[in-house]
């Protein structure tokens, strides 16, 4: 389109084991020009910009970078070409100063020697940019999350970039910071910087760029000046489809017995006053975005991490017992059971086998006088495996590696069904896996309910928590913000309450 | 938070107040303990274990280990001694010694970095590899060094005895290497997160095998103070020596998780009170069979506190969702 483009994406497509992420995306950044990216989480924002990072290579489409085509293969192709990224996670070393972090990969030296005294100079005038004023080799331990945030910025204007590429800066950010952060972004823009600003907060992708694109399902649904775009606009473009994913018809019929009840539950800095509660035959939504507090919550009730106040209690034989203080292995005995929202790191043992995995939790319900009976487990783990539908053709002493991450996930369900779990923690059960897979896990969680178990499910797909739950409860900021019933479900409502991008919807 | 971060300040110098508190103990307990004589005595007996947890203490920066230092140390001095017994000058044994465990350590490297073996396993590997061949190499048998050898450990050079130079200079210049150059700021980078570090740009296997290979040399030029205080070569050589060198770099405040500690002061402080308390005990005429209980209850606490510190840091630095509306001071 433009003739005098920084950087120019025409059809970029890009799909991970056959699963489209990205499809046809074509967008164009103009010299000094910031262009703000919206989308949901899975929209494929992040592999468009690993794409340009050079982390992952498009399966077609081509790339333009100030004018000559740009095919970056490694991280350093990008940074070389005048490209860089202010990640959502910061990547600085805390032992080390501002100083060192900023020069790491090149340090000025005369010989063997840093030219200290000339790194400090450079680093003054770089905070000076970013209008920090610390001291060049103040320790990053001890900085706020504001302040190395910015030290990030003047590690890449150090680079002299020409595109500033920024994922969710804000995310862990004071308003005052984020105040300072923008009057920081916004001198750059006046300097010629031109900058890509990727948020899930719309309002601050209007007050600071001129173009705005949303990214939907692995295409561009909207692309023009952010003039032209009402934030409801924007929410209703990130949205905007029908439900058509598949979804088991809800067989359950929530009761009032109480099965978990927490009670105001606050961990200075993490959470705050949130309390819920758990009926039999129930399955509860948790929306709210990274970083809202939901798998915190989720590991506090689970009691792998501690609260300062607020009290727990499940259901048990006719009572209410509390288990604020209980630890996690009691907590399964009383029927609990957590799905970690990463089944690689810390729900599976992946180079074990699949019978390995699966007698991880209930290994202790089959042993009999410190022996473990293991026909008595592995007929239950035959069992198991068929309720859960894994995959006939695995072997039980295939390595779980092996496995596709539909066929993962239900191997971490089916290690807790094992014990018998009354009340069920799921923490993004269907990332990653296909539609196939995401279907049946749904029925699985449907026919968990029947049987009288009580679930939390989160979720950042909306959609998923509207096809499969009685009750969805928005988390922000550590705090439950809205809780909304069945009858009363709406996507944009939803949302934007968990954006707070608008007026305060009522719940 | 703020009685926190005093618990971390204190945590932080909990071997300096280690050390006093050795010091004071002997110094009450023993009357012949606090002579300049016997300090003089405490820094040279020193210098051989704090040349040598030198280069641990690199490679426990980067969190790794070396389980064969030891034996290195053993294999060097043997090679040295074979050299002097067959009439060959000393600065030639002293040269080859160094690069017997400067090589012996590049093998360490190569199996790290290469082959990505786990370094427990390929030092613990090397450790038996190259005390059996120092066994084979010797024969088995006990090697008394001409007097030269003995002569040059007790030389003074401008007043100071020359295993204390030694020490002072190698230790000086890993630190010096450490604080001022990029290789040694990016050793510290690496031995946070070795992936970050990658992505970085630092050049992490290039790192990490320099790390390995100079450890080696320090084992061989740590074996070659003891070799001219000792003045024999015996089939126990060194045995041992790698937890005596990883006990002093913890005591002088390295962390085995990596990426904390310096050799200057820390690690030199933690071989001078690993030695203090040995001498102490030798002065007080302990039970010598109680001296490794002693040691070992005195590198538990400092293993404790090491350990203690880091999940403190660790609380410290998870990330908060709810930020403390504007309470920071600008």
């Amino acid at each position: 389109m433009q003739t005098n483009s920084l950087l120019e994406l025409s059809q970029i497509s890009k799909g991970f084991f056959g699963i489209p992420v990205l499809e046809q995306v074509t967008l164009s950044v103009a010299p000094g020009q910031s262009l703000g990216l919206v989308g949901e989480n899975g929209a494929g924002k992040s592999t468009l910009m690993n794409i340009l990072g050079g982390n992952i290579q498009p399966d077609s489409g081509s790339m333009n970078w100030t004018g000559s085509a740009y095919r970056p293969h490694w991280p350093r192709d990008a940074e070389a070409a005048g490209i860089a990224f202010i990640h959502q996670e910061l990547n600085l070393f805390p032992n080390l100063n501002v100083a060192e972090n900023i020069f790491l990969a090149d340090f000025p030296c005369r010989g063997f020697w840093i030219r200290r005294l000339e790194m400090f100079r450079r680093t003054k005038e770089l905070l000076g940019q970013v209008g920090l004023a610390v001291s060049p080799q103040t320790p990053v331990v001890n900085l706020t999350a504001g302040e190395k945030q910015l030290v990030e910025i003047a590690k890449a204007l150090h680079r002299q970039p020409k595109l500033l590429i920024l994922d969710e800066p804000t995310t862990s950010l004071s308003e005052r910071e984020i105040v300072h952060l923008f009057k920081v972004l916004r001198a750059l823009q006046q300097q010629g910087m031109a900058m890509i600003y990727i948020s899930h907060v719309l309002q601050h992708v209007q007050q600071l760029c001129s173009t705005v694109a949303v990214l939907r399902d692995g295409s561009i649904v909207g692309h023009g000046p952010v003039e032209h775009f009402s934030p409801g606009q924007l929410v209703a473009l990130m949205v905007g489809r029908e439900l058509e994913q598949h979804f088991p018809r809800i067989e359950h019929q929530p009761t009032d017995r109480l099965l978990l009840r927490a009670e105001a539950l606050s961990q200075p800095g993490v959470i705050e006053n949130v309390s819920l509660a758990v009926h039999e035959h129930e399955v509860i939504g948790i929306a709210g975005l990274m970083g809202s507090g939901r798998t915190e919550m989720a590991r506090i009730l689970f009691g792998l991490d501690s609260c300062s106040s607020g009290r727990v209690s499940v259901y048990r034989a006719g009572e209410m017992i509390e288990i604020t203080k209980l630890p996690v292995s009691k907590r399964v005995q009383v029927g609990m059971a957590l799905l970690t929202e990463s089944r690689r790191d810390d729900g599976l043992c992946m180079s074990a086998s699949i019978d390995e995995n699966l007698g991880v939790v209930a290994g202790a319900r089959f042993t009999v006088r410190g022996v473990l009976n293991k026909s008595l487990l592995r007929s239950s783990i035959n069992r198991t495996r068929e309720a859960v539908r894994l995959t006939p053709t695995a072997s039980g002493r295939q390595a779980v590696r092996t496995l596709s991450g539909g066929n993962q996930q239900k191997v971490v369900l089916a290690k807790w069904l094992l014990n018998e779990p009354r009340i069920l923690i799921l923490d993004e059960p269907t990332r990653g896996i296909d539609v196939g897979a995401k279907f049946e896990i749904y029925r699985l969680i449907d026919e968990l309910a029947c049987k009288g178990a009580g679930i939390i499910i989160i979720s950042s797909e909306i959609e998923e928590l509207i096809g499969t739950c009685d009750r969805i409860i928005v988390m922000r900021k550590g705090e439950i913000t809205n809780s909304f019933d069945r009858s009363h479900f709406d996507r944009e409502a939803i949302l934007n309450a968990a954006l707070h991008s608008i007026e305060q919807v009522p719940a | 938070m703020e009685a926190r971060e005093t618990i971390v300040k204190l945590l932080n110098q909990s071997s300096l107040i280690l050390f006093a508190f050795v010091f004071l103990t002997f110094g009450i307990l023993a009357d012949s303990f606090l002579t300049l004589q016997n300090v003089r005595n405490i820094l040279i007996q020193s210098s051989s274990l704090g040349i040598a947890a030198t280069g641990m203490t690199l490679v426990l920066l980067t969190a790794g280990v070396d389980l064969s230092l030891g034996s290195i140390m053993f294999v060097a001095v043997a090679v040295s001694g074979k050299l002097l017994f067959n009439d060959y000058s000393l600065a030639i044994s002293i040269f080859a010694a160094l690069a017997v465990g400067f090589l012996l350590g590049m093998l360490n490297g190569l199996m790290i970095v290469r082959f990505r073996i786990v370094a427990f396993i390929a030092t613990l590997a090397m450790l038996f590899a190259a005390r059996g061949f120092g066994l084979w190499f010797t024969n088995t048998r006990a090697m008394n060094m001409p007097d030269e050898v003995t002569q040059l450990g007790a030389t003074h050079l401008l007043g100071v005895p020359v295993p204390i130079l030694a020490l002072v200079g190698i230790a000086g210049l890993t630190q010096a290497f450490l604080a001022f150059t990029p290789w040694g700021r990016q050793l510290y980078a690496l031995g946070v997160d070795p992936n970050a570090a990658r992505k970085a740009g630092i050049r992490v296997d290039l790192i990490l095998w320099t790390v390995y290979s100079v450890c080696g040399g320090c084992a061989a030029m740590g074996g070659l103070v003891a070799l001219s205080q000792t003045g024999a070569v015996s089939p126990s050589f060194g045995s041992q020596r790698e937890f005596a060198a990883i006990a002093a770099a913890v005591l002088g405040g390295t962390s085995l998780f990596g990426g904390r500690g310096t050799v200057f002061p820390g690690t030199i402080l933690g071989a001078i009170l690993f030695q203090t308390i040995e001498n102490g005990l030798v002065i007080m005429n302990a039970d010598p069979y109680l001296y490794p209980m002693v040691v070992s209850i005195i590198i538990f606490l400092a293993v404790l506190l090491d350990t203690v510190r880091n999940s403190v840091v660790n609380q410290l630095r998870r990330r908060h969702i709810r930020v403390q509306l504007d309470a920071s001071q600008d």
